[in-house]
């Protein structure tokens, strides 16, 4: 508790232990000594929100709850109702104290969560070692980080080896081994021994940098159910104002007329009723927090989400869109076999690597790993890729086709297709057909478990697209259980087979790792990237972010939106339902002032009691 | 121009939607966000009178809710 609470928490037990104590005195007639009295625990409890109300009202603000509780409490104490006064000023600030606690909690739980930013980094500058703080660091500097310490910005180990831990980024608690050589991202632990690393970016563009500031910013994108609230808000406390006037003016005007004698002391205590529950309180605080829970809880596991629209949208996902290269595969290719039709092996195999020498397609690696000899790339004069066929290049003055089924057609070469099922690369210099490279990828170990779990949340359909041929792309779907599978789809084919699916009844989420399917990520309801762990790209266009590569990701995903969900509409439907109740039991003199802030208290705590659940992960048996 | 600026003592939630509601009323200003979770005002305004903005801005926040205060750096 901050020193601010523990000091409310000090009057509220004073003005309490008053309170019981008076109950138990006989004041009998002497009512002006019971109101003096009684007047103690209520200044105590709430001298500072008379002076707020005194200065809100300077300012014009009528429809403050300060001033609103203001005009309650000095209301019941005119018409007699002392200790009535004191109560409700005392539930008031116990609310608003639980509240406070609450949220201030939760909002600690949820920075420790995100506890990835590195507090210093340790540089080596004229061969000394130097404790700076992070954003002091320039590119291209050598930072040493010792076990156990955080790694302060991404770089590249240039001594040592180690096991790091990169369970707060992407919520994969098993570490893995790093050396020379290799990528080392910022917020990740360093866990067995000292590496020195050579820094590839500045703090500010560092994973760690981009990984907070999207989850800080992540609030600003609202959900409609947040703009339905701030827009209840606004209308509510007037609405209720004007309804206490209401109730006092009928009940009023029904005695003087002697209908029904309510009495004037009767008639003005039950529009005092409707003041105590003026606050709309527990919405205005619940859905924000329920959200930031979901949010949060979310990025523990390695899922950021950017903005809570998003998960309000990702919890109504009915249909699931895959990309299968490295969503439901892992993406690395290796080259199966080598069937040349004129040439050797080797010499196939090289015309092949060359030509792809420049591309960073999975396929083009593959056969570039696949070729272990140094590539010559000076004899290459020019290259040009055909999108979604292949490359045509030019070596030594001869033309070179490199690239599937369809490239083959086009030069009207004499391909044939091959028995074995996979991605198929032919080769032909002009159209004479030199032969093929047989490349494969594998299914990821958890695909399957994976398309299974999004079922079992509620996904109607789970689709792939691929740029594949047919066979592959088909055994891939049958392998892990997907109900529709579109091959042999250009990328730019892909969007508009998503638009397929795209309707105003359901909602699309589309699934890819982020780096050739940018358009069809921003086209889709939701776009989902994968494996983004040092990829911008990735978190550039994408609406939901995997900071890695399992599949199974995407259904804890839509647990949580389903369940934040959840939790925001039973806090609105409660909230409201309640508020309503306590009003019209108080309209007809059913409930007293006591009960409805009793009520309005109660219904608070529950309401953030229940939006804090959201922080923890549902699980997935 | 964007800026993020954090807030003290932002103690109720209804405050933070009326401050954001006062401060977007505020000429000059593009888009502002009042986070009651996060505890921070993001404020998009004109270049040219971006100071003069984030005052009115701040006294409006002093408006709604006197113990909150604005960070500036």
């Amino acid at each position: 508790m901050t020193k601010k609470q523990k000091k409310i928490l000090t009057r509220i037990i004073i003005a309490a232990v008053l309170l019981v104590a008076f109950h138990f005195i006989p004041w009998g007639d002497y009512w002006y000594f019971e109101l003096i009295v009684y007047a103690v625990p209520y200044l105590v409890i709430g001298y500072d929100i008379l002076i707020g109300a005194f200065k809100n009202i300077l300012r014009g603000q009528v429809f403050d709850e300060k001033f609103l509780m203001v005009i309650a409490t000095i209301g019941a104490f005119v018409i007699g109702e002392y200790p009535e006064a004191s109560a409700v000023m005392l539930f008031y600030q116990v609310g608003e104290l639980f509240q406070a606690i609450a949220v201030g909690r939760s909002r600690k739980s949820i920075s420790d969560l995100m506890d990835i930013c590195p507090d210093f980094a340790v540089v080596i500058r004229d061969g000394s070692e130097e404790e700076v703080d992070p954003s002091e660091v320039e590119l291209g500097e050598i930072v040493i980080v010792k076990p156990g310490e955080k790694i302060p910005i991404d770089g590249v180990i240039v001594e040592g080896t180690t096991s790091i831990n990169s369970a707060a980024l992407t919520g994969e608690s098993l570490p893995y081994d790093k050396t020379v050589g290799e990528d080392v991202f910022s917020g990740s632990i360093n866990l067995t021994s000292v590496i020195k690393v050579k820094t590839t970016s500045v703090y500010e563009d560092s994973t760690v940098a981009k990984i907070l500031e999207l989850v800080e910013n992540s609030t600003d994108n609202k959900a409609s159910s947040e703009q339905f609230i701030t827009k209840f808000a606004r209308y509510y406390t007037p609405a209720v104002v004007f309804s206490a006037i209401g109730i006092v003016a009928v009940c009023l005007l029904l005695t003087v007329f002697g209908v029904y004698d309510f009495g004037i002391r009767n008639s003005i205590y039950r529009g005092l009723v409707f003041l105590v529950v003026s606050c709309p309180c527990a919405l205005v605080v619940s859905v924000p927090l329920s959200f930031f829970g979901g949010i949060g809880g979310a990025s523990r596991q390695g899922i950021l989400v950017k903005g809570s629209n998003y998960l309000e949208t990702l919890a109504k996902i009915d249909t699931v869109v895959l990309d299968k290269t490295g969503t439901i595969t892992k993406g690395s290719f290796a080259v199966e076999d080598i069937h040349p039709n004129v040439l050797n092996k080797d010499e196939l195999l090289e015309i092949a690597a060359l030509v792809e020498s420049n591309s960073t397609h999975p396929v083009a690696e593959s056969i570039i790993k696949a070729y272990k000899g140094d590539i010559d790339k000076s004899s290459l004069q020019s290259v040009e890729e055909i999108a979604g066929k292949g490359i045509k290049a030019v070596v030594d003055g001869k033309t070179y086709y490199v690239g599937n089924g369809k490239l083959m057609e086009e030069i009207s070469a004499d391909y044939h297709e091959c028995h074995i099922p996979g991605t198929i690369i032919h080769i032909s210099l002009d159209d004479q057909y030199l032969g093929h490279i047989v490349i494969n990828d594998e299914v990821k170990p958890d695909s399957k478990d994976a398309i299974r779990a999004l079922k079992k949340v509620g996904v109607k359909k789970v689709v792939m697209l691929s740029g594949d041929n047919k066979a592959v792309a088909q055994k891939v779907a049958n392998d892990v259980g997907l109900d529709e599978c579109h091959a042999e789809l250009l990328p730019s084919m892909k969007v508009d087979e998503l638009d397929k699916f795209l309707g105003p009844d359901h909602k699309v989420a589309f699934v890819g790792d982020g780096i050739n399917d940018a358009p069809v990520l921003i086209k889709a309801d939701i776009g989902i990237a994968m494996g983004a762990l040092g990829s911008d790209a990735a978190i550039e266009a994408s609406d939901i972010v995997l900071m890695d590569d399992k599949l199974s990701k995407i259904s804890v995903a839509i647990a949580v939106a389903r369940k934040t969900m959840r939790i925001v509409k039973q806090n609105i439907i409660l909230s409201i339902a309640v508020k309503v109740a306590i009003m019209i039991l108080g309209a007809i003199g059913l409930v007293g002032m006591r009960v409805a802030i009793f009520g309005d208290v109660g219904i608070l705590v529950i309401a953030i009691i229940n939006a804090v659940r959201t922080m923890r992960i549902p699980s997935q048996k | 121009m964007k800026k993020t600026f954090k807030l003290e003592d932002l103690d109720c939630a209804n405050c933070a939607a009326k401050m954001e509601a006062a401060i977007a009323k505020l000429p000059g200003v593009n888009k502002v966000t009042v986070n009651f979770m996060a505890q921070k005002m993001i404020l998009d305004a004109e270049d040219d009178v971006f100071d003069s903005v984030l005052k009115a801005a701040c006294d409006e926040i002093k408006k709604v809710e006197p113990d909150c205060t604005v960070i500036i750096k």
